[in-house]
């Protein structure tokens, strides 16, 4: 069987550096950042690439975000998603309650075989999204998944717990949300970079509905500081570096 | 670890490329106790450096850079840092390939090897490009790429071995302390420093590292966009970081270069994204590194289709794709040339500022001979941070000329090609009457300065052939044959020049003649009323200007210079004057306003609005003094640049309407004509075989070489006197020469005309290089409407400066026959200047 895949993303501010918020501690200041896909999702659209590439069928990414959200759906496209589809809203107030609602009604009647989520966003983290929007739609659903296989509309599907792996076997349709490391997102290529610029990205409405999630602020947890210390340099660090892992208790 | 320092002799901010090449030079020179300071870690601490593509294309239309870019080259040679891989500029049109002829034209002269492939040669060195789009290329075997951080470090090593330097990383300059106008303490978040010098080699933050000191550094940090594609199987099969030769894709404003397995394509094509330096993110708040800023993809859509139709092959291979995206940050300057030297507002705080990789080490070193030696061995002034005018330190007109000026990164640029931005900023009192007499301006100095005039575009039909019109349309842009037309008119005639744009000083007081003297090589001990025409020279007797100046009184002189060196050349005085105040500089640029009177006819167009005695016996050549005008009081100084009997006319800017006025309804009977700086800088000069600063006139040459030595040396010292001694003495090396163009006809049957810098060769077609390594190039050239031939001069060793001797010049992929017209200064035209005395 073909698969007809959506895989639903998030624009999020990319990380690496020190954040800082706003004035009114609502939002994060990103006028230095720029942004991505948030990387559970990127590993989600790898994904449904990688499967669809196996047993041919469609993908589409789907996000819910202001319009400038599309430069992630065409970053989606540029790794060789086919179509992209918009819920474009100006408001920023969209917890995963109303979130996962808009998604939900945007993808009730798609005919998708797999919806794939990343696990939790990388800005927010609520672990919400993909959960609620299995539920509304009635579908099985299987979080933090590090691998999947797909065959005669079942999909087996791994993610690892202690030491070791889960096992879940779910019929399709369904919603897996995957975790990091169940691949290596590929970078996009200068073909897909242009056919993502061509694209046309179908644009929705979401009509908006209130969730149950009240922002207060945002804090900045303390940053964990590191500590290097110099041993030496050459030879002469040696007996430095004995006397270190000897304190370690590993020598 | 070492205690911070209190105190040091210099303090270098910035450990990029700059900063730890120039403490290596510093230190080499025998500088001691220098501090290297830089916010970030080493040794990548976050500016340009840390992300530049690192590659060096030797071959530069302008002298300078390519001598700074050749010395770089060597230093990073000599650590073991460059990797020759070959670079090759590609044209997609025909345009592009007459620009190769004159890039080799710039090759030949400045000595470095390139050669026009076609495009199978092309295909043969880099076998991905599809060279069906390409019509021919310009390849230079030299180009290499280099590793800039590990040549900083090995820098700083050599520096620290030498027990010169201490070296504070993760340390942010807070503030910097001046005192009766110099640098005396710079601020860190680790404690105060105390020092003589400081020097900011900051990158893009060095506006707001100098306006700690209160100075300007007047760049503007802009975006320039890369990245990477990869990997890619072909270049995984072969060594090193480099194999294949880096392609500019000069057209689209692009290059790609190999990066081991990668491809960079980076871009100067997009819109310019400038910042302000005070908008750079922090170490802490960026992702990657400071002056790497978020990609923006949109800005670099048009160039992935470029540079996929340029290297279709190996951009789509299976499984490569863009693992890097940044936009580099890069440091833009109004006129596109680096900033150095010791800022005009602060003593002994230094600008090494708006230098790229492939100038870093040679600017380093050129810098440190400066400050320790008093004049670098390459000469810099086109890169001396005194050379802007207040206008052009403002951040409008950074913005806009950096806007402007970053798209013609791998352009076309004419020789004479003007801004656009930023126009109209100084114009002179005549202004709106050149107007009204369709006036084309040209800028100097943010001045606009009348080139030509259209309303002289009868005079054509009168001068027929005379004017030497151009066929060729690269000569004719930016030109008229109207200039000619002007010139010939002149010489008939009587012209009004304006040289409003002049820069005018006036050094007074009772120290004021000591001073002067000690700084011009001229004797300016003179009754007052005498005009004295002068070189400046630097300690080793090399140019640093030529002027004039009137001894108005007793104690007070009147120093004009011209606009383009203006500021430079008043910082030069500045500096010398004695420190107890005896001598006063004050500009009067903006006061005075001035016009040229100069033909036959000039005499009597004077004397008809001035009961003031100007015969020749009343008013004597190199004499000034002030005269009425029709009502209008102004100081006349009858000297000429164009070789013809006349003044120059200064009066008070309110007046210089009426100015204008008088003289141009007293010249109508007289047939007088307004003729622009054509004529002045070039046509007229030219004839009379009179040197330019910046371009005969230059640090790497001294007096005796350009045939200006006085049979009597002045009694007083001056600033380079011992060094002129000894080259009033010896050999000279070079002789300034006057070439006139034989015969113009190219292999097509079209006439073409040089248009400066291009090499001369010997009758066999080889280059020629005086004995100190100097290569004889076209320093000024221009028609000569009234000695019929198109005009050179040159630099030649002795044996070639004969004259009657036979030689070739190259222009535009041709070798066109010259003949030495003159060796030494004996004006072409008129050679006994009787005009001049008359």
């Amino acid at each position: 069987m073909t698969l007809n895949v959506a895989v639903c993303i998030k624009r999020v501010p990319e990380t690496g550096a020190r954040i800082t918020l706003t004035a009114d501690e609502q939002e994060i200041d990103t006028s230095y950042l720029g942004f991505t896909i948030s990387p559970h999702e990127e590993c989600a659209v790898e994904e449904a690439l990688r499967l669809v590439q196996l047993h041919g069928g469609t993908t589409t990414a789907v996000t819910l975000g202001p319009p400038a959200a599309a430069e992630q759906l065409r970053n989606a496209v540029a790794m060789g998603v086919e179509s992209a589809l918009l819920l474009v809203t100006e408001r920023s107030d969209w917890d995963p309650q109303a979130t996962a609602a808009a998604l939900t009604e945007a993808l009730r009647d798609g005919g998708h075989d797999l919806l794939l989520f990343g696990n939790e966003s990388a800005d927010s983290g609520g672990y919400q999204v993909g959960i609620r929007v299995a539920h509304a739609l009635g579908l099985p659903c299987v979080t933090g998944v590090k691998h999947i296989e797909i065959a005669d509309g079942t999909a087996t599907v791994r993610r690892e717990e202690g030491g070791g792996w889960e096992i879940f076997e779910v019929t399709l349709p369904a919603v897996l949300t995957v975790k990091e490391g169940i691949n290596l997102p590929r970078y996009a290529s200068l073909p897909g970079r242009l056919r993502a610029k061509k694209t046309e990205i179908a644009l929705v409405e979401p009509a908006w509905r209130e969730g149950d999630l009240r922002k207060q602020r945002l804090v900045v947890p303390e940053e964990q500081g590191s500590h290097v210390e110099m041993l030496g340099d050459g030879r002469a660090a040696a007996p430095r570096i004995v006397d270190v892992l000897k304190e370690l208790g590993v020598a | 670890m070492a205690a911070f320092p209190e105190s040091a002799k210099a303090v270098v901010v910035g450990a990029g490329i700059v900063g730890n090449s120039l403490v290596h030079h510093l230190a080499r020179l025998g500088w001691r106790d220098l501090v290297l300071l830089d916010k970030g870690a080493l040794p990548n601490p976050g500016g340009s450096t840390g992300h530049a593509s690192n590659f060096i294309f030797p071959v530069d239309h302008s002298k300078e850079m390519t001598a700074l870019t050749r010395d770089s080259t060597n230093q990073y040679i000599d650590l073991g840092v460059h990797t020759v891989s070959g670079g090759i500029e590609v044209a997609r049109n025909q345009e592009r390939l007459e620009e190769f002829n004159r890039r080799m034209t710039s090759s030949i002269s400045w000595g470095e090897p390139s050669e026009l492939l076609t495009p199978a040669q092309v295909k043969d060195l880099v076998p991905y490009i599809n060279e069906e789009i390409v019509v021919g290329a310009f390849y230079t075997p030299g180009v290499g790429v280099v590793d800039s951080l590990r040549a900083g470090t090995l820098m700083r090593e050599a520096a620290q071995s030498l027990g010169a330097l201490t070296i504070s990383a993760s340390t942010e300059v807070t503030g910097i302390d001046v005192e009766n106008g110099r640098v005396r303490r710079v601020h860190t978040d680790k404690g105060p420093i105390e020092t003589e010098y400081v020097f900011v080699c900051c990158g893009v933050w060095s506006p707001r590292i100098a306006t700690m000191a209160g100075a300007a550094i007047p760049l503007t940090p802009a975006v320039h966009q890369m990245i990477s594609v990869g990997p890619i199987p072909l270049f995984e099969e072969t060594p090193g970081e480099i194999f294949f030769p880096i392609v500019r894709d000069v057209d689209t404003n692009m290059y790609e270069r190999q990066n081991g397995s990668d491809m960079e394509v980076g871009s100067y094509a997009h819109r310019s994204i400038l910042m302000d330096p005070d908008e750079i993110p922090s170490i802490e708040e960026s992702a990657l590194s400071p002056t790497e800023l978020p990609f923006t993809s949109e800005d670099f859509d048009v160039q992935l289709e470029q540079a996929l139709e340029l290297m279709p092959e190996i951009l789509t291979v299976e499984g490569a794709g863009i693992r890097h995206a940044i936009n580099g940050l890069l440091s833009l300057t109004p006129d596109g040339m680096p900033i150095l030297g010791e800022t005009p507002e602060v003593k002994n705080l230094w600008s090494v500022a708006a230098v790229w990789i492939k100038e870093g080490p040679g600017i380093a070193r050129a810098v440190a001979e400066w400050v320790v030696e008093g004049a670098s061995e390459i000469d810099v002034h086109g890169a001396d941070i005194a050379r802007f005018h207040p206008g052009q330190r403002e951040q409008r007109h950074v913005d806009a000329r950096a806007s402007e000026g970053f798209n013609k990164t791998y352009g076309i640029v004419h020789p004479s090609e003007q801004w656009e931005s930023n126009r109209n900023v100084r114009v002179s009192p005549f202004h709106p009457r050149e107007q009204e007499l369709g006036a084309v301006f040209f800028e100097t100095a943010g001045w606009e300065r009348p080139w030509w005039y259209e309303s002289n575009a009868a005079l054509l039909e009168e001068y027929g052939d005379r004017v030497m019109p151009r066929e060729a349309e690269w000569e004719s842009r930016w030109w008229s044959p109207i200039v000619n037309a002007e010139h010939l008119a002149m010489r008939d005639r009587v012209a009004m020049i304006d040289l409003t744009a002049f820069h005018i000083l006036d050094v007074s007081g009772p120290g004021a003649l000591e001073a002067l003297q000690h700084i011009a090589l001229g004797e300016l001990d003179v009754e007052p009323g005498r005009v004295v025409y002068t070189p400046i020279l630097d300690h080793n007797g090399g140019f640093k200007a030529d002027l004039t100046i009137m001894r108005l009184e007793p104690e007070l002189f009147r120093i004009v210079t011209g606009a383009a060196h203006g500021m430079a050349d008043r910082k030069w005085f500045s500096d010398r004057l004695p420190q107890d105040g005896s001598a006063q500089l004050t500009d009067v640029t903006e006061d005075w306003c001035t016009v040229g009177v100069w033909g036959p006819r000039a005499r009597d167009l004077v004397a008809s609005v001035t009961s003031d005695d100007v015969s020749h016996a009343g008013f004597r050549f190199a004499r000034c003094r002030e005269v009425e005008l029709g009502g209008v009081r102004a100081l006349a100084s009858r000297i000429s640049y164009v070789g013809e009997l006349g003044w120059e006319i200064y009066a008070p800017m309110a007046n210089g309407a009426a100015l204008w006025d008088v003289l141009w309804e007293a010249g109508q009977p007289l047939g007088v004509v307004p003729a622009g700086i054509g004529v002045y800088g070039t046509t007229g000069r030219i004839e009379k075989g009179y040197r330019a600063y910046g371009a005969e006139l230059e640090s790497e040459y001294n007096v005796a070489e350009a045939g200006m030595t006085r049979p009597k040396v002045k009694e007083h010292d001056f600033v380079g006197k011992e060094a002129y001694l000894r080259h009033k003495e010896e050999e000279p090396a070079a002789i300034m020469s006057t070439l006139t163009v034989d015969d113009p006809t190219s292999s097509s049957g079209v006439k073409r005309y040089m248009l400066g810098r291009e090499p001369i060769l010997t009758p066999d077609g080889e280059r020629i290089v005086d004995r100190k390594g100097r290569p004889s190039y076209v320093t000024s050239t221009g028609s000569g409407p009234s000695v019929g031939k198109h005009v050179l001069m040159a630099y030649l060793p002795p044996e070639h400066a004969v004259e009657g001797k036979q030689l070739l010049v190259q222009y535009m992929g041709e070798r066109y026959p010259v003949t030495v017209a003159v060796a030494g200064s004996t004006p072409l035209f008129d050679p006994e200047n009787t005009r001049v005395r008359s």
